[in-house]
């Protein structure tokens, strides 16, 4: 059987191949403000801690692009798009929820287990989200 | 090996398809393809080797038509589909410094297929689904029949799951020695869940999905081969097998269950229950073992006793009993306890099975189970009255026809006291 496995613009079998391309995903963190509000300093060091283990971990198997914590959800804005009629601006989040969006990190990693493993070293008042980043066909940044 | 050859395929994609589909998707990493094209290649092996005879090595046979099914498609694809994730494939490299188990290297993408299939990200019961199909190459159309889905959405489910691996990158990988415990583990309850779907009560007995059910304990086989001394795994295929080998007498020739004590114990598979016993004196259920392998290994104890009582009359009910109390400080539930009630029952006399079923009410509201064990443990003490109301309040309950006519019959056959 004489077969040509190497098809155009595939890369090849796992062994061998050109080093495996990384994976970029969304880490999204969801808490309950109420916690933060009320921690004392030493319950605030031990998130501080927690986070850098994640860092850590992330740079030691990946990358890290980008990151935030961002404010209360009750301080955000929200612009409604309502069809026909003009925008309505209101005092607020998309959703009210018990845990709100609250950071992210934007990092590289190889796999999903890779960074459920990261998301893992994260503080356990958090409820985290992982979003694998896609690319939109058709859709060409400016 | 077999000379029709049409079986001769049968028997080489019962054996070989989930050795094919990691093999394939090793190589292209494209789960999108990889299962059509083996469909393919077995499809067109039907027509070929019926005429051309079967070939001298079956697997790589189809292994090479379904590569080359790979290769056109790949060749035909616009460049937009090559941007497509692809599959993440572990490297040979990083395996020997996180691997598990550096030995099996041969079997160790079977093993890669299987671990992908049942990742906790994905759906539980598309878990199960993904990995009849793609381990074991069971027809969609079967697996639609075994989870009671219509098939366009059991085809959908499957699809799905399939998006959701590339998408997010669940590698098709065997994860390092400290996560790999807790994801054979996994794998386990994928397979019991499929085993169990097969034995749920559907609009009426279905012998068809029960022979189903037995895809669930192929791939715990699978599995165990690759790692035969995991607890979870040997007590799961033993709490299986002795659980399946009553399912020629679970149902009689009207279609109607048959109930444990009553049914026809030759028509038990006694081959299989020697195996399920053997399975729990292994050296692997020896000494501490996790929670979740104890639970199935005293539900296969539990299945033991029965398994192995030449009637209902010379059931151990007293080790049954113990038993019962092993899995409920292991795993407390309503339907142990119930269980439990009814084992009472048989070790110490229905007064004192009645007293072990008192206090289920409450988490039991909606189960038919519970007034039917009661009624017919009124029944043996003589409350007449009592038991044709429980029975009346379980009928009402019950959901499924066969179990149904099955209460209403024992109500019926109650003595007359106008």
């Amino acid at each position: 059987m004489t077969l040509d496995d190497a098809a155009p613009g595939i890369p090849a079998t796992s062994a061998g191949g050109p080093p495996r391309e990384h994976r970029r995903y969304v880490v999204l963190i969801a808490c309950d403000p109420g916690e933060w509000a009320q921690a004392s300093d030493a319950v605030k060091q031990e998130y501080f801690e927690a986070h850098h283990a994640f860092e850590r971990y992330v740079d030691a198997h990946g990358r890290r692009t980008s990151s935030a914590a961002l404010c209360d959800a009750d301080l955000a804005t929200t612009i409604r798009r309502d069809g026909d009629r003009s925008d309505v601006v209101t005092d607020g989040p998309f959703v009210e929820l018990v845990e709100q969006l609250s950071g992210y990190y934007d990092v590289e990693l190889p796999d999903l287990d890779t960074a459920i493993a990261a998301a893992k070293l994260l503080p356990k008042a958090y409820t985290v989200e992982i979003r694998a980043v896609v690319g939109v066909e058709g859709y060409e940044g400016v | 090996m077999k000379e029709n050859p049409a079986e001769a395929l049968a028997d080489v994609v019962l054996e070989e398809w989930g050795r094919l589909t990691s093999l394939l998707l090793a190589r292209f990493r494209r789960l999108d393809l990889v299962e059509d094209a083996l469909a393919d290649a077995v499809e067109t092996a039907a027509r070929r080797w019926g005429r051309d005879g079967v070939p001298d090595n079956p697997v790589a046979w189809l292994h090479t038509a379904a590569r080359r099914r790979v290769l056109d498609r790949l060749r035909a694809e616009s460049m937009a589909h090559r941007k497509m994730p692809l599959l993440v494939v572990e490297e040979a490299g990083r395996d020997a410094v996180v691997r598990a188990d550096p030995g099996d290297v041969v079997e160790d993408d079977l093993l890669r297929l299987v671990l992908m299939c049942t990742h906790p990200a994905l759906d539980p019961a598309a878990a199960s689904a993904l990995a009849l199909r793609l381990v074991l190459g069971v027809s969609t159309a079967d697996i639609a029949r075994l989870f009671l889905v219509p098939e366009p959405t059991m085809a959908a489910r499957i699809t799905r799951a399939k998006k959701k691996i590339v998408t997010a990158g669940i590698p098709f990988a065997v994860p390092s020695a400290e996560v790999l415990p807790e994801r054979l583990d996994g794998v386990a309850q994928t397979a019991y869940l499929a085993f169990t779907a097969g034995y749920a009560p559907g609009s009426g007995p279905d012998a068809v999905r029960v022979t189903l059910a037995e895809g669930a304990v192929r791939l715990v086989r699978v599995v165990l081969r690759l790692r035969p001394q995991e607890p979870v795994l040997v007590a799961l295929l033993a709490l299986m097998v002795l659980q399946h080998s009553r399912r020629s007498a679970r149902v009689d020739d009207a279609g109607q269950i048959v109930l444990l004590p009553d049914q026809d114990r030759s028509r038990w598979h006694h081959d299989e229950i020697a195996e399920g016993v053997a399975l729990l004196s292994s050296t692997a259920l020896v000494g501490p073992i996790p929670v979740r392998a104890a639970q199935y290994a005293v539900q296969a104890r539990i299945a033991a006793e029965h398994a192995t009582a030449s009637s209902a009359d010379e059931t151990a009910w007293v080790r049954v009993v113990a038993h019962y109390d092993d899995l409920i400080a292991l795993a407390p539930s309503p339907t142990a306890s119930l269980a439990r009630a009814v084992a009472v029952a048989e070790a110490y006399g229905p007064r004192a099975g009645l007293a072990a079923a008192e206090g289920l009410d409450a988490q039991l509201s909606h189960s038919h189970r519970l007034p039917a064990v009661r009624a017919a443990l009124l029944e043996r003490v003589g409350d007449v009255a009592g038991a044709r109301a429980a029975y009346g309040l379980a009928i009402e309950r019950c959901a499924n026809d066969a179990e149904r006519a099955s209460l209403g019959a024992r109500r019926a056959s109650l003595p007359d006291r106008r």
